[in-house]
């Protein structure tokens, strides 16, 4: 696949890079604001999607890709269950248990393991919308063939 | 407690990551999971007695004995259900070990199992409603990815089937919870038990009842709404329509029911007569669609809705009573009934799967007409299968027998004749259908130069279904009054006594 125009191409190149660092901001501060997670998890996946509309991507280097992002996708799944388990294996036996120092309200380093999950979800979340966008074109050249 | 959900969620992604450099680690990793699972479901299960056991997720303590954490719930009747799922899971995984070696990507196919029963075993053990529904769509999800496992025609139109229906049930599921919520303003089922004894409108409260009832119905396939579970559940492959059809219309669909009907709402008398009509409709209708039917997965899967509509019947013969306020002890007869038919079912429901997918792997087909003879060549599957099929049909040494019987004799002596008659005469229907399979499938000597050479299945599949056949008539000691004591009557305790229910969790 060749990929859109150089307008469409240089404008990506601009957006992009700002699109993913607001997924981040709302990722991290998913403690304090509106948001989260998943929301972020999904802006970021749509840089990801933008920049493989705009410049194309051959069959052998999507499948790939796919198989990079199911692996981060599973990762995080299992540190998320694995930080909802350290409660339980940390002494007191109560899952999702909150142990980290909770800090000042209004930090953003506060609120124990609240941000951790956020993080990680965001990345579970991220992964997965684009994992499905990946399966969609690749069926889509598969078809072409 | 929550280990029930937790071991296989993590089982899924580990099968997803570490499976894909380690051969073999999917198939050994799920089995031990499962093991692991049901050697602590037995030990709840003996240990839970008459209790009520309430695990805070979090650790968020009620305020002023408002419950605002998440709740989860084990008692006599949660456990059982957990004892069947993972059990007939466990064997499943160990069936599937050598059947699902056909098809490509077997990492998939465990990762989703593990998925599908880690839903399942929270949909059982949450005490909170929006949890439930959580819960529900994980394993629903996973369920219709696996009825689509074979990626052909057929396969894929089932799925697609399921897919719309099964989204109208959570539509439905989601839009009764919202009424709830909205009048009572908590999801904790004991808490809402709470907030509905104080007085509630009627007109919202039947409206509400019907959006559950119909929800859930559409999950089990109660009959005016069974039209996906024939295709979905045939074209599956054989391990997870013993799945789907042995556990999970139960867990999702009539455990829910049981549980919402009589430890959330007040039971009323039109309701009960309603889901009375229902178990009627689909017991009848189920077994006459049966007969007819000359692909055995096809057979089972209409067999299915007719068996749950016994359980659904002898439960609506127990909240007619409770709401009439007569015959209490016929009621807990005739519920008690109701979920030793629920756990004989799963038994001989999974294990005729079971069989349909040892022939199906054998000889490539699963139409009757092309079948026969097969009692010399798979001596393992022809035994089992007899077994199941006495089984079903109600033939006194085997589990069927004994629910069935407590079911008419219930509905005898709460004078409804009819019902009682009715159940005898598809006890009969079923009957004949089986010794049609039982015939055509094993015991046919016509045209023999002409069938495909048959031989016995590999020995992890026979394991599978030996052993269930060993707990068809094991089952039958649920019968015998000092086992029915210690299994049964404390899950019918819970039920009766609502206030129990509600007063041990939320401490009142």
């Amino acid at each position: 696949m060749e990929g859109m125009t150089i307008i469409v191409k240089k404008t990506t190149q601009l957006i992009a890079g700002m699109i993913f660092m607001y997924g981040i901001y709302v990722i991290a501060h998913g403690h304090l604001t509106p948001g989260g997670g998943f929301a972020g998890g999904v802006i970021i996946a749509g840089a990801f999607i933008l920049i493989t509309l705009a410049f194309g991507s051959d069959f052998f280097k999507l499948v790939k890709e796919e198989m990079g992002t199911t692996m981060v996708e599973s990762i995080a799944t299992i540190i998320v269950v694995l930080i909802g388990s350290a409660g339980f294996l940390l002494g007191t036996k109560i899952f999702f248990n909150n142990y980290l120092p909770k800090g000042i309200v209004g930090d953003l380093v506060s609120a124990g393991t609240l941000p951790l999950y956020n993080i990680f979800v965001g990345m579970e979340v991220a992964a997965s919308i684009f994992i499905i966008f990946l399966s969609l074109i690749i069926f889509k050249e598969e078809s072409l063939k | 407690m929550p280990l029930f959900v937790v071991t296989p969620l993590a089982a899924t992604f580990l099968i997803m990551i570490v499976g894909r450099f380690v051969k073999d680690f999917n198939k050994y990793y799920t089995s031990l999971t499962l093991l692991f699972l049901v050697i602590i479901s037995f030990s709840c299960l003996f240990n839970i007695g008459e209790n009520v056991d309430v695990y805070k997720v979090g650790g968020w303590q009620p305020i002023n004995k408002i419950p605002i954490g998440i709740y989860m719930v084990m008692d006599g009747f949660s456990a059982i259900v957990v004892c069947i799922i993972n059990l007939i899971g466990f064997l499943v995984a160990i069936y599937s070990i050598s059947y699902i070696k056909r098809y490509t990507s077997e990492n998939y196919f465990y990762a989703l199992f593990c998925l599908m029963i880690a839903g399942m075993n929270g949909v059982v053990l949450s005490g909170d409603l929006f949890n439930i529904f959580v819960f529900l769509e994980i394993s629903v999800i996973s369920a219709y990815s696996l009825v689509a496992f074979g990626v052909e025609k057929n396969e894929l139109e089932a799925s697609f089937k399921y897919q719309v229906l099964g989204s109208i049930a959570s539509f439905l599921i989601l839009f009764g919870i919202g009424f709830i919520y909205w009048k009572t303003k908590t999801l904790n089922i004991a808490d809402i038990r709470e907030a509905f004894k104080t007085g509630y409108d009627k007109s919202f409260y039947l409206f509400v009842q019907l959006l559950i009832l119909s929800g859930f119905g559409l999950k089990a396939a109660i009959m005016p709404f069974h039209a996906w579970l024939p295709d979905a559940h045939s074209s599956a492959p054989s391990p997870i329509s013993a799945m789907l059809s042995g556990v999970f219309i139960k867990a999702v669909g009539i455990y829910v029911i049981i549980r919402l009907f009589f430890n959330m709402f007040v039971i009323t008398e039109s309701m009960a007569i309603l889901i009375t009509t229902l178990g009627t409709l689909s017991m009848v209708i189920g077994v006459f669609l049966a007969i007819g039917q000359w692909d055995i997965k096809r057979l089972l899967a209409y067999h299915s809705i007719s068996q749950m509509g016994y359980v659904m019947l002898s439960i609506g013969i127990g909240m007619i009573l409770i709401s009439r306020g007569v015959k209490q002890e016929v009621a807990a007869l005739a519920i008690a009934g109701g979920i030793f038919h629920l756990i004989n079912h799963a038994a001989f429901k999974g294990l005729l799967f079971l069989n349909a997918g040892a022939i199906e792997y054998t000889i490539g087909t699963r139409n009757l007409k092309e079948m026969g003879g097969l009692a010399k060549s798979m001596p393992a599957t022809s035994a089992t299968s007899f077994v199941a099929s006495m089984s079903i049909s109600g033939i006194p040494p085997f589990n069927g027998f004994f629910s069935k019987l407590i079911i008419i004799v219930a509905a005898i002596t709460a004078k409804f004749y009819l019902l009682a008659a009715l159940a005898v005469i598809v006890s009969i229907i079923t009957l004949a259908s089986f010794l049609k399979f039982q015939r055509y499938a094993f015991y046919d000597k016509s045209d023999e130069d002409k069938r495909p050479e048959a031989k016995e299945v590999p020995y992890p599949m026979i394991f599978s279904m030996i052993v269930l056949s060993i707990v068809c008539l094991l089952l039958s000691l649920l019968a015998v009054p000092v086992v029915r004591d210690a299994v049964l009557t404390p899950a019918i305790n819970i039920l009766m006594d609502p206030l129990k229910y509600s007063s041990q969790i939320i401490g009142l």
